[in-house]
């Protein structure tokens, strides 16, 4: 094991660290910004909530390496992209794994966010229309508060796989902590190095989002655990193998 | 357009590789998934640790991380291995590979799925069977495991799922799966958005298959269910 050799390259590593969480923090905000009208539209079974029903069963439905491929090496095929002023964007492999990250992130997050709308309760909504609120007021002060509380822990789960998620950015030639690994291993022709330190960035990664959720959902969540003592004590790392939550 | 039908051939053979790959990721998957709720509700810390281990590694690391870990280590040890028993180079296989990556990494989440289904059964019913000298192999055969099976099926359809879409990324490794040899026709005939088009429509089939078949099942292991008034 040439343990040296990682510790050489540790700024290779670093940068392939904030390129990893470069794209998994942009894609889960931009998916965000679309996941978020879309599940609204979906919860309020509006024309356009079919349209949106449609992208997410796509998008869930297919693997994220093939939908990147699609934008990167597809798209590319087509004169007009090649032509138009978005090509400044779609040659970038960054630029292409950002836009299917965000759009496979968006997926997943308006699928959440339909599911945790409709788990608020009615009477939520009622006591909002009881005492006077218009319907824009009720959905921003009582349907999302309340929808976002509910799903903090999926969406610690959602943040999680958009992380692993991203070594398909590498796929397609971008240095993320895998890209690191894997540039090391083919210099120094190692077969274990590079990709064990890029197995344990991810890990350390995971490990830390999730104990941030886990402070969070303490946070936002206190509300339903008054009585602590009466319910199994949650250990740190419960849960987030949670097969009904795996993508 | 028509350099896909002239390609239709190729792209049914590598859906076969890829279906091919997810059934048999999916048998060994349940086997190390049966052997991890095992040795975790055994109680006992030799078996519990290991599990914990096992488990905990997997849900911390990308799976196209430990599918290059297992495929270009694995070449590695063999290669050792080969090196003292003083024989000449051996080729690992990379649908090998692939199958024993993706059944080692949704074998963890097996384990979680098959636990958390073993523990929703009452603990009353096996006691019950004991009381009556039933033997604990018969209690497992015929009282867990039917059990075990309607409370898994939900969970393990989801791992399915996961799992299919899970196997695109073997192709990176170079295996001649639906996605590697739609990525080479693509290339060769410069239609790439076409190729990766058909590609995602067969997954998308795949998935919608697959919702059918295991929804009819869930319908099937549930049926009595909700006759009895207790909807599962």
């Amino acid at each position: 094991m040439r343990v040296d050799l990682v510790l050489d390259s540790w700024t290779m590593f670093a940068e392939g660290v904030w390129m990893t969480l470069q794209l998994t923090v942009l894609a889960l905000l931009f998916g965000f910004l679309i996941a978020l009208p879309a599940a609204l539209a979906m919860y309020r079974r509006t024309r356009a909530g079919t349209f949106w029903r449609g992208f997410v069963y796509v998008f869930r439905g297919t693997p994220l390496l093939v939908q990147t491929y699609l934008i990167y090496y597809g798209l590319a095929q087509f004169d007009w992209v090649r032509a138009g002023p978005w090509w400044y964007f779609l040659r970038e492999a960054w630029w292409c794994a950002l836009i299917a990250f965000s759009l496979n992130s968006a997926a997943y997050q308006a699928e959440i966010l339909r599911g945790a709308f409709g788990n608020v309760p009615r009477g939520e909504i009622e006591a909002g229309r009881a005492l006077g609120l218009s319907a824009r007021f009720i959905t921003w002060l009582v349907l999302l508060p309340s929808a976002f509380r509910r799903a903090l822990p999926q969406y610690g789960n959602e943040v999680v796989f958009m992380l692993h998620g991203s070594v398909v950015a590498s796929v397609i030639t971008l240095q993320d902590i895998l890209g690191a690994g894997r540039t090391l291993n083919a210099r120094y022709y190692l077969a274990y190095e590079g990709l064990l330190t890029a197995a344990l960035l991810y890990m350390v990664l995971t490990f830390a989002l999730v104990g941030m959720f886990r402070l969070l959902e303490r946070r936002f969540l206190r509300h339903l655990n008054v009585r602590s003592e009466d319910k199994p004590v949650r250990k740190p790392l419960d849960g987030m193998l949670d097969p009904a939550a795996a993508r | 357009m028509s350099d896909l039908i002239e390609y239709a051939p190729l792209l049914a053979q590598g859906t076969g590789v890829t279906v091919a790959l997810a059934i048999l990721s999916l048998v060994l998957a349940t086997a190390l998934g049966a052997l991890g709720a095992a040795a975790k509700l055994s109680g006992k810390r030799r078996f519990g640790w290991p599990a914990a281990g096992y488990t905990t590694l997997v849900r911390g690391v990308p799976d196209l991380v430990l599918i290059l870990l297992i495929y270009f280590g694995g070449q590695r040890l063999v290669n050792v291995a080969g090196n003292a028993l003083g024989v000449d180079y051996i080729e690992v296989s990379k649908f090998g590979a692939g199958v024993f990556a993706i059944g080692f990494i949704y074998g963890a989440y097996l384990t979680e799925t098959f636990r958390g289904a073993y523990q929703s059964i009452p603990k009353g019913q096996a006691e019950a069977a004991r009381a009556l000298g039933i033997s604990r192999f018969a209690t497992l055969r015929q009282i867990v495991l039917p059990q075990l099976m309607r409370l898994a099926l939900s969970g393990y359809a989801n791992v399915w799922m996961v799992l299919v879409k899970s196997t695109a990324v073997v192709s990176v490794i170079g295996l001649a799966d639906l996605v590697g040899l739609a990525d080479k026709a693509g290339k060769s005939t410069r239609q790439q958005f076409w190729f990766y088009l058909a590609v995602l429509l067969v997954y998308l089939t795949i998935t919608i298959i697959s919702e059918q078949v295991l929804g009819r099942a869930e319908k099937r292991l549930n049926r009595g269910q909700e006759a009895r008034g207790t909807p599962a």
